[in-house]
């Protein structure tokens, strides 16, 4: 017993090793831009820098809309698959399993020969357009997340008898989806909305291809030319998404509790 | 029956080819109480969904105060219902659950607020206002789901086997109070379930159902001493069911294994030597020679029951094995299987089985 113990804490080293030290070697590193000291001299250049408030700023706004979008395209449709269409669960938990596995890549090549200037929805022809699609985009890229965050809420709470409760009270669809379902499956959607934000604001491929001033393509260029505002990026970036990862669990103390099941 | 407040006529339900209800009609008047009382997979809950509003019927029709609401959805019928797994809100306290129906429906703030507490109180929970549904039990949840559901004063309460999840103290307990606030506020209730002695101590009639259609309707009374068919003899109540063979129609006596009893002009249209099923519910039959009883067979005691309050005697008679229940005295020892014992019953108790 006190072998598989040993072993237990051998392997358990040597995993946060394997991901802790590129993490610690980025940080330090960050941190000698000054000759000699540590500093927070390349956060403070990549803080300041008018093009990393500008395309973070961006990329913000972007996962806000994407997030939204998500939620209204998500909720409505994994709750009435849940509701009415048991049968079809399969289909749409495939469907939100593609961009897993169709490269972004493709994607945006997709979407540059359906929706270019000579098309007949030309949204490449304008900026405006432009974010749109690359909106869109992002939610084709969260959706695996979003759907699965979604569907296990409405696993945890029983659907079909709510609804019904709800509608012998004089509910209607909309009430039901807004004073019924979505609270109990906020904490869900929340976790979704997160998990979104972590993927748009690190998301390189569809905004390069479309040429959006995005924080990803940012990361790319700074990269690409400096040496230690890169570490300092990546660091915030990580910080970004763990800070995601714990809003999700400071979120979930406060779900609804669902009360004990009759058995 | 004068102006029905409940109407349901020739109601069909199938789905694809199976079909779950046929032909039923039922009037109800406004106050009374019904049951709909039968095995799972005879309807009761499929045709208590067609009243609410949740199964469209392939035929027939739904009025409620007058009015035909076949057609309409279930928000727009004005009734309260009651699940069988609570379906409270649960990201609702007590309060904000009650007063779920008055607020979709738009009343004032102050008249939710003193409709709320008076169906708290009504339930007996007026300190539970601010909870969660995950902090009541399950009979608490399940006050709570029928305050709600009378919150808004629907037409026509329906309840889907609203005890079957609670454990046995707490189910007679609310039945009692489900009954005693029905008939305080008087409203029409129509109650599913499948447990007989729910049916019969709570409704003022019971709609038994089998395959789809109402077997019988009548007070629990009439379902119970004098059951239409065969199989709500058999569903309600423990029953005796002895074979036996015409042997005289005009005199009405019948041979059984044991013995002959006479049935009264009960044979009518009967021939000599046709079989016959009697039927005779446990409390009827008296071990010994009882005075005023004139059916008399002699049987052997195989098993012995002691049930507290009851003894159940189970007697071999012939091929039948007849069931009879003696009230325990301390007095006197119960019977012991193996011995021979005559047992008396009246014929007039008897029943004639027909299908």
């Amino acid at each position: 017993m006190k072998q598989n113990r040993f072993w237990s804490w051998i392997f358990l080293a040597i995993g946060v090793l394997y991901f802790l030290l590129p993490l610690i070697g980025t940080f330090e590193f960050s941190l000698k831009m000054r000759r000699g000291v540590y500093s927070l001299d390349a956060y403070e250049a990549v803080i300041f820098d008018p093009r990393f408030q500008a395309t973070f700023g961006y990329s913000v706004m972007m996962a806000l809309a994407t997030i939204v979008v998500g939620v209204l395209l998500v909720v409505p449709t994994a709750y009435w698959v849940r509701l009415r269409l048991p049968s079809w669960r399969p289909v749409l938990e495939f469907v939100t399993l593609l961009p897993l596995v169709i490269p972004p890549i493709v994607i945006v090549f997709g979407y540059i020969r359906l929706y270019n200037t000579s098309s007949w929805l030309p949204l490449t022809g304008t900026a405006m357009g432009t974010n749109i699609l690359l909106m869109f985009g992002y939610v084709v890229l969260s959706l695996p997340y979003m759907y699965r965050a979604i569907d296990t809420g409405l696993r945890a709470i029983d659907v079909g008898t709510l609804t019904e409760a709800a509608q012998s009270l004089g509910a209607g669809w909309i009430t039901i989806m807004w004073r019924v379902i979505l609270p109990n499956v906020f904490v869900a959607v929340l976790s979704g909305a997160f998990l979104t934000f972590a993927i748009v604001i690190g998301e390189f491929v569809l905004a390069a291809l479309l040429n959006r001033p995005a924080f990803g393509p940012y990361l790319q260029l700074i990269g690409a030319n400096r040496a230690y505002e890169p570490a300092a990026l990546a660091v915030i970036a990580f910080a970004i998404t763990w800070g995601c990862m714990a809003l999700i669990q400071v979120v979930s103390r406060f779900a609804p509790r669902p009360p004990a099941q009759p058995h | 029956m004068s102006d029905p407040f409940l109407s349901i006529r020739q109601v069909r339900k199938a789905f694809g080819p199976t079909v779950v209800v046929q032909e039923f009609n039922l009037d109800v008047r406004q106050g009374e109480f019904v049951s709909f009382l039968g095995p799972s997979g005879c309807g009761k809950t499929t045709m208590l969904r067609i009243v609410a509003g949740f199964e469209e019927p392939s035929a027939g029709t739904v009025n409620i105060g007058g009015r035909d609401v076949t057609a309409l959805k279930p928000n727009q019928r004005n009734i309260g219902m009651v699940f069988q797994a609570y379906a409270l809100f649960p990201n609702m306290t007590v309060a904000g659950n009650i007063g779920f129906g008055l607020k979709v429906a738009g009343k004032p703030a102050a008249e939710i607020r003193s409709r709320v507490a008076e169906m708290l109180e009504l339930i007996k929970l007026q300190e539970f206002g601010s909870r969660y549904p995950y902090q009541l039990s399950g009979g608490q949840q399940q006050r709570v789901a029928l305050a709600r559901a009378m919150a808004a004063r629907p037409q026509v309460l329906l309840l889907d086997e609203p005890l079957s999840a609670l454990d046995a103290k707490v189910r007679v307990s609310l039945r009692e109070e489900i009954r005693a606030i029905q008939k305080e506020l008087g409203i029409t209730t129509i109650f599913v379930t499948h447990d007989q002695e729910e049916a019969l101590s709570m409704s003022d009639r019971i709609v038994v159902m089998y395959n789809g259609r109402a077997e019988q309707v009548g007070t629990p009374f009439e379902i119970y001493n004098r059951p239409a068919t065969r199989f709500v003899a058999g569903f309600v109540g423990t029953l005796n069911v002895i074979e036996g063979r015409v042997t005289d129609p005009a005199a009405g006596t019948v041979s059984i294994a044991g013995g002959a009893v006479s049935v009264g002009n009960r044979l009518a249209g009967r021939k000599a030597g046709e079989a016959v099923s009697l039927a005779l519910r446990p409390e009827a039959i008296a071990l010994g020679r009882r005075e005023g009883r004139d059916g008399l067979v002699t049987g052997t005691i195989r098993e012995v029951s002691f049930l507290g309050s009851v003894i159940r005697v189970r007697v071999a008679v012939g091929e039948a094995l007849l069931s009879l229940d003696t009230f325990n005295s301390p007095a006197s020892p119960p019977p012991v299987a193996g011995e021979t014992a005559d047992i008396s019953f009246s014929s007039s108790d008897m029943l004639i089985l027909d299908r």
